[in-house]
């Protein structure tokens, strides 16, 4: 185990390093950056024990910025980094930072294996569905018909939806925030910290400079209520201003629809329950896009399972047990050998 | 018609002929078991306390058509009373399971040369299968040589009779037969093979073992009462006159298994291995997956780049991470080590080279990947390389490559080949402790930390490790200050760090030994020159040449980079310099440019080691015009 230090005075500003802060005035990863310092100070944790680790764009700066252990890595390798770092010390708390370009397009491969393979880690998803450091081209999850610098008549590759992408991974914790969201994202980030496994969080990050608005119809103070849907374990999956639209299955077609309740015969009890243990209905909630759905915020799946880095040293024990190591000298004398005396 | 043994065996006691060196080469198809039968040769042949050499060459295939020439999978020992460094340029005898083998393996048989032949296969389809136009058993292809004609298949199947075997099963035996025989013709002992074939099937399948060794005794038996009309030659090869000692049998992916595990262990650091599956280098993660209780973690990755980022991110917690792959692997984790060279993490990359360009010859070996290693990467960022020269060597050199990434904070490369990775060697087994400790310390609470200060004399970087209090610090592959470790893009800085980083990695070259000649005089008319698992052929031949009063001496390179301080003055000695490289010339470049010397290569490309014959020959041109 590592030592603790005393974190119990330690506040968000203490979890800030200090270093100058470089992204643009008015970026979302401000407020993602604070929320996060404010959940390390929330949880207490060490900071010596604490680790970012992150690939690069403008997202993956976020290391620079927290005074725990940091490593600013290679573009969309951040979760294969993080695997062996983990490996090798299971008591590190591993955060992974990415932007969406770094976690879904370059990184695609390492973020589909480290959510398979079930790595207690967390993996923080910024996305701004635009390549922010590379000045503004089009990402895999910017939308249908995206004009950037390199898609001048819009994009016409389809978006990959982030969450769905990590359901179908295997992912046994997906979750949902808003960087501006400071009331929510603390709490899922606790969510995510508080699961022993590959936690995916995806962040919804306003670019200000090359993609200023893009969630800004569901983001928005005026448009929240009637286009987000906070989901919550247990609860009845319901939104809008008055909290009387709701989300039915069609269980024809097994697809969500969106209801009033009171209106065309709909009672309370046909609105569904949030069940996070649920794949299937952590799918449909996933991939609800605005603005024929709401878009679902909170956590979307948490099913634990064995993580990896937890199999891995149980198979190491379980070696040790059965074949308790020799000193290395005898290691080489097993098997067949032969000596040759002298003369 | 072929020549048959002429001389009938003496009434009453065999007599055994004297030899002090014979080459072997098993052929048949892959699914006949010859690298199984090799193996099992060489185990015995090794306990007899011959000294020897193996090669192993299979096909990419897996499992080729059965009876084609691509198909065709071989294992040849070389084993003597004497001291040998290399499988042996010909067989001396060759066995052949079907006529695909026979028609692959021939022309490297000199007149004279014995031949087994499994009659039984040669039907009129694998005949035509491997191209003969008709019948080499009757057609005059094998006037020239000594013929030992044996329908294995038939007698294998006599054999295991009664034993609850299947047919296929049964012919499945037929390797062991043949091992029976050429047990018997070199009088090896056959139990270590049964041995191993009773740990291998015994609990398992019982009537398994029961038939295989019912074969292997049966091929023996053959010999032994001479069914042939002419009797089959049988002899002795006396035991070589080795150092006094304890040895085993070692492949170049063993010792460098072990070799990483000794490293870890003297650098007082858990081991990280991260890889992805490519042949050659495969067999290294499957060796270190069986390791864990020394300490070791092994993760097959995604791909190389995960594999070498993991790798990366163990050093980064602590551990000496090491991945290894072959050229087209370490081409992907070429972004990945440069981000360790940048944050000055340890980590050590082992490439076992193949065949290339791209998928190239995958089973075959090659010493293409030199200037991948020296120079295959973007920006200024030199490495350290160390290639290894035999398989026991790869233990050695496995140890040194984890020595200098923990001393100077930096990754290594080292060099290993298809047919160091495979070859196996006895191997005087060394006692551990006798390796110098280079126990690492990292770095603790103090003032003034920053990750980047260094050491005044390797230049190495303090290693911090997360989980220590009071040392947070991130580091990363954007350019640091020298005085800070925080991210810096002043000019000067970068002007510097890149000066220091190379610094570091050339002053490694006061922490290896000086060059010293292998064979033969300090200074003369002829060096040939050489690096990795050619050490044995070149030594054989300038060993050779030496002994017929040729002046001529063999320098091997280990440390490809930094290159020994003293080579240039070295070679500088020599009128001529050769070098022979498993490549198009590569070592001789690194050579030219360094020491501006008038080098010249003679370079085979085949996939094969070099023959010792040729490289006489070709010490002797050079000496001669
Ligand atoms: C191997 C490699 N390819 C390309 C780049 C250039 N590059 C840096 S960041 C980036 C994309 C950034 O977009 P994203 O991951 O979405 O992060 P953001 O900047 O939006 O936070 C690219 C293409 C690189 N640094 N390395
Ligand atoms: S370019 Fe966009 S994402 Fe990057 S720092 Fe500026 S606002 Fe933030
Ligand atoms: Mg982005």
């Amino acid at each position: 185990m590592n030592v603790q230090t005393p974190v119990e005075q330690l506040k968000p500003a203490d979890y800030a390093s200090d270093q100058e802060v470089r992204w643009c005035p008015g970026c979302g990863d401000y407020a993602i950056v604070k929320s996060v310092q404010r959940t390390m100070a929330d949880l207490k944790l060490a900071p010596e024990n604490v680790v970012f680790i992150s690939g690069i764009g403008c997202a993956a700066r976020f290391p620079y910025y927290m005074a725990t252990y940091g490593f600013h890595t290679i573009h969309g390798r951040a979760p294969a980094i993080a695997t062996g770092t983990k490996l090798a010390n299971p008591d590190l708390d591993i955060w992974v930072v990415m932007g969406d370009g770094d976690c879904l397009s370059i990184g695609g491969n390492h973020t589909l294996h480290a959510i398979r393979r079930n790595v207690d880690i967390q993996m923080l998803l910024f996305n701004n569905e635009i390549y922010g450091l590379t000045k503004g081209q089009y990402s895999p999850t910017s939308r249908l018909g995206t004009r950037s610098p390199s898609t001048p008549q819009g994009s016409i590759d389809a978006p990959v939806n982030a969450t769905v992408f990590a359901l179908g991974a295997g992912a046994r914790f997906v979750a949902r925030s808003v960087d501006t969201n400071q009331k929510h994202l603390p709490g899922i980030l606790k969510r995510a910290h508080a699961h022993r496994g590959a936690s995916f969080v995806e962040i919804i990050q306003n670019c200000i400079v090359y993609n200023d608005g893009a969630f800004s119809g569901w983001t928005d103070k005026a448009a929240a209520a009637d286009s987000q849907i906070l989901v919550e374990h247990g609860q009845k999956l319901v939104f809008g201003k008055d909290g009387d639209r709701g989300l039915r299955l069609d269980r024809d077609s097994l697809s969500l629809e969106v209801v009033t309740v009171g209106e065309n015969g709909v009672t309370e009890d046909d609105i569904l329950v949030h069940d996070e243990t649920n794949r299937v209905l952590a799918n449909l909630l996933g991939a609800m896009e605005h603005p024929e759905f709401p878009v679902a915020i909170g956590v979307l799946y948490c099913n634990p399972a064995e993580t990896y880095d937890a199999a891995v040293h149980r198979q190491i024990a379980e070696t040790l047990e059965k074949t308790p190591p020799t000193d290395l000298n005898a290691m080489l004398r097993s098997g067949r050998t032969w000596t040759v005396a002298p003369g | 018609m072929a020549t048959k043994l002429a001389e009938s065996r003496p009434d009453g006691e065999l007599q055994r002929k004297s030899v002090d060196a014979v080459v072997i080469r098993f052929a048949g198809d892959s699914g006949d078991g010859m690298q199984l039968t090799g193996t099992q040769f060489t185990q015995s042949t090794a306990l007899m306390g011959n000294d020897l050499a193996t090669f192993p060459d299979f096909p990419a295939e897996i499992r080729a058509p059965v009876g084609t020439t691509y198909g065709v999978s071989a294992f040849q020992i070389n084993f003597a009373s004497y001291d040998i460094m290399t499988p042996g340029d010909a067989p001396d005898v060759l066995v052949a399971m079907n006529p695909a083998a026979l028609k692959v393996h021939l022309r490297d048989v000199p007149k004279g040369g014995t031949i087994v032949l499994n009659t039984d296969a040669f039907t009129d389809r694998n005949i035509a299968k491997a191209g003969f136009g008709a019948n080499p058993l009757e057609d005059g292809t094998l006037d020239n040589y000594v013929t030992i004609e044996i329908d294995i298949q038939k007698m294998t199947l006599a054999a295991v009779a009664g034993l609850g075997v299947t047919n296929k099963e049964a012919l499945r035996c037929k390797n062991m037969w043949a091992l029976g025989l050429m047990c018997w013709m070199y009088d090896r002992d056959r139990q270590p093979t049964v041995d191993w074939i009773e740990q291998r099937f015994g609990k398992r399948a019982p009537e398994i073992a029961k038939a295989n060794i019912a074969a292997l005794n049966a091929g023996h038996a053959y010999g032994e009462t001479a069914e042939l009309p002419s009797g089959i030659p049988a002899y002795i090869v006396p035991k070589a006159d080795v150092q006094p000692g304890v040895y085993r049998a070692v492949t170049g992916t063993e010792a460098v298994a072990w070799g990483l595990v000794t490293g870890a262990r003297k650098a007082g650091l858990k081991l990280f291995f991260g890889s992805y599956p490519i042949t050659p280098a495969s067999s290294l993660l499957h060796t270190l997956s069986n390791l864990k209780q020394y300490g070791v973690t092994t993760f097959q990755a995604e791909d190389e780049i995960a594999a070498v980022c993991s790798a990366i991110g163990a050093s980064f917690a602590g551990s000496i991470g090491v991945t290894s792959s072959s050229g087209p692997g370490v081409a992907l984790k070429t972004e990945g080590i440069t981000l360790a060279f940048a944050a000055e993490l340890p980590l050590v990359i082992v490439n076992s080279q193949r065949g290339g360009p791209s998928t190239g010859l995958p089973t075959k070996t090659e010493q293409s990947d030199l200037y991948q290693a020296v120079y295959g990467r973007n920006a200024d960022s030199p490495l350290p390389v160390i290639a290894s020269c035999t398989a026991g060597d790869c233990f050695f050199a496995a140890i040194e490559a984890v020595r200098i990434a923990v001393t100077y904070m930096t990754p290594v490369i080292l060099l290993t080949d298809g047919y160091l990775a495979n070859a196996a060697e006895p191997w005087e087994i060394p006692d551990i402790d006798e390796v110098p400790d280079f126990k690492v310390d990292f770095a603790t609470a103090g003032e003034g930390f920053h990750p980047f200060l260094r050491d005044g004399k390797t230049l190495a970087r303090n290693w911090a490790v997360p989980g220590t209090p009071g040392l947070m610090h991130r580091i990363g592959g954007i350019e640091k200050s020298y005085d800070t470790g925080h991210i810096s893009y002043d000019p000067d800085n970068h002007h510097r760090m890149t000066k220091v980083r190379a610094a570091k990695v050339d002053g490694i070259a006061d922490d290896i030994p000086l060059q010293e000649v292998a064979s033969g005089p300090k200074s003369g008319r002829l060096a040939v020159v050489g690096w990795g698992s050619t050490f044995g052929a070149i030594n054989q031949a300038v060993e050779r040449s030496l002994a017929a009063g040729l002046d001529v001496a063999h320098i091997h390179i280990r440390h490809v980079w930094p290159l020994p301080r003293n080579l240039g003055e070295l070679l500088a000695g020599y009128e001529k310099i050769l070098v022979p490289e498993m490549n198009n010339g590569q070592l001789i470049t690194v050579l030219r440019d360094r020491f501006l010397v008038p080098a010249e290569g003679l370079n085979q490309i085949s996939g094969l080691p070099f023959k010792v014959s040729d490289l006489e020959a070709a010490i002797r041109e050079r000496l001669e015009s």
